[in-house]
This record gives structure tokens, sequence and C-alpha cells, in this order.
């Protein structure tokens, strides 16, 4: 039933043809952090099991972690995890049926891309 | 069917059946991270880098190990949910399955170890 004359329908336009607006790029950005944040959770979850092993693997974990690498992640992800904490409170907004008009749209999209620049910058001084 | 209210009447539509529970338990779990997230973001920053004893007595306190065991939970029974819908947009037929299944188990191992860790910390 599914599948019949599926080869030579139209296909609808695709979405590398539209134009990029706020809205949608705030949209696709809330998934790839959401995705993007699964590398910090594999890497607390490991440096919890190091430190429950013994201070030797401890030291190693910890040392991945403290490392230009480690740190390049951790420094992504706390503006990652602001991101999508902004944009999460946005799509409950949004689902209580509210805000979908273009311009509060807007206005929350911008709010979520500066208010997550703001508290990455005050996260990394206050750590 | 005036007696019913909206989510009941979209329940079990769809072509899975399932997605009203689903928006459902994803509104549930970004709730509660909403609240959790900010606390365990300063929770583990504050000993993300401190020496191997200070570590051990960290996480033997009930605040910490508590924060950072529901965290842990609840933040990859959400990702396993948000990451499954992303899957099911990008990916068909086995790669689908085999991809849900995998995101489905990293997620539980991943609690399970955290977990686990986290109770050999605190006792």
């Amino acid at each position: 039933m599914a599948d019949v004359n599926r080869g030579n329908r139209p296909l609808s336009p695709h979405i590398q043809i539209y134009r990029k607006q706020l809205t949608s790029v705030t949209s696709i950005l809330t998934r790839i952090t959401g995705n993007g944040l699964i590398v910090a959770g594999i890497l607390i979850v490991w440096w919890l099991l190091a430190a429950a092993t013994g201070p030797d693997y401890f030291a190693f974990a910890n040392a991945v972690l403290r490392s230009w690498f480690g740190k390049l992640v951790f420094f992504g992800s706390i503006w990652a995890v602001w991101y999508h904490f902004l944009a999460g409170l946005r799509h409950l907004y949004y689902d209580s049926g509210r805000g979908l008009d273009i311009p509060t749209a807007e206005k929350l999209g911008w709010g979520i891309i500066i208010g997550s620049v703001v508290l990455t910058v005050l996260t990394v001084i206050i750590l | 069917m005036a007696y019913l209210t909206d989510r009941k009447r979209a329940e079990g539509l769809g072509s899975s059946k399932t997605g009203t529970e689903h928006f459902w338990h994803m509104q549930v779990s970004a709730v509660a991270l909403a609240i959790l997230i900010p606390v365990f973001i300063f929770t583990f920053g504050r000993i993300l880098g401190a020496s191997y004893p200070e570590v051990l007595e960290y996480f033997g306190r009930p605040f910490p190990a508590i924060v950072t065991g529901l965290t842990l939970f609840v933040s990859f029974i959400h990702f396993k949910n948000g990451a499954q819908v992303a899957i099911e947009d990008y990916a068909h037929g086995l790669t689908r399955k085999a991809l849900i299944i995998g995101v489905t188990c990293l997620c539980y191992a991943c609690i399970a170890v955290g977990l686990f860790a986290l109770v050999r910390l605190a006792l």
C-alpha cells in the first residue's frame, strides 16, 4: 500500500532550497546541540567510573578531561547545554500555543542566541 | 465527545499510535531538566579538576551524589527519546531500527555505569 508508485512522483522542495531564517536555524541548532551533548555525557560517566575504580585510572581520566581536548569539549558543551536549555524552554512555551506569531518567534530566537552566550560567559567566569 | 480532554482525543492517533505519550514524556523530562541542569552544571563544575581525595569526599555527600545521579538518569532518558525522533526523521527501514536500538542501549548503559560509579563513590 504505502510503496505504490513511490519512484516517479514529484518531490516536494527540500530544505536546502529555502532561505535560512532565524526560526529554522535556531530550531535545527536545538537538535544539533542536544545530540552533541552525548559526548560530554559519556565523558562525565567515564570520569565517574574512573573515580570509582581507583586513583590511577582517575588520574588518567582526569588528565583527558583537563587536556586541551577535554577543555574544548566541555567549553562547547557548556554553550550547547545552555542553548538547548533555553531552546527547550521556548519549546515548552510554543507547545502551550503561545509565541507562535513571527515577531514574537524572532524575538525568542534572538533571546536564545544572546542568552546562551551570556550564560556561557557567566558559567565560565563562576567556575 | 465534549467530555474528552484534548490529550485524550489525541491519544492513539498517528502512524505509531504512541506519539502523544512520547511528546508528554519529552515535556515531563524537559521540565525536570530545566531545574536539574543549572544545579548540575555548578555542582559538577565545582569538582571537575579537583584532586582524587576531594572527589571521593565530594560524592560521599548526599547533595552532589543525588543531583548527579538524578541528572544522569533523567538526561539520558531525555536524550534517548529526543535522539529517537531525530533518527525517525532521517533514517528509514532497518537502519532506523538499528540506530534506535543502538542509542537506547547506549543510554541505558550510561545510566547503569554512572549510577554504579556514584554508589561506589558514595558508600
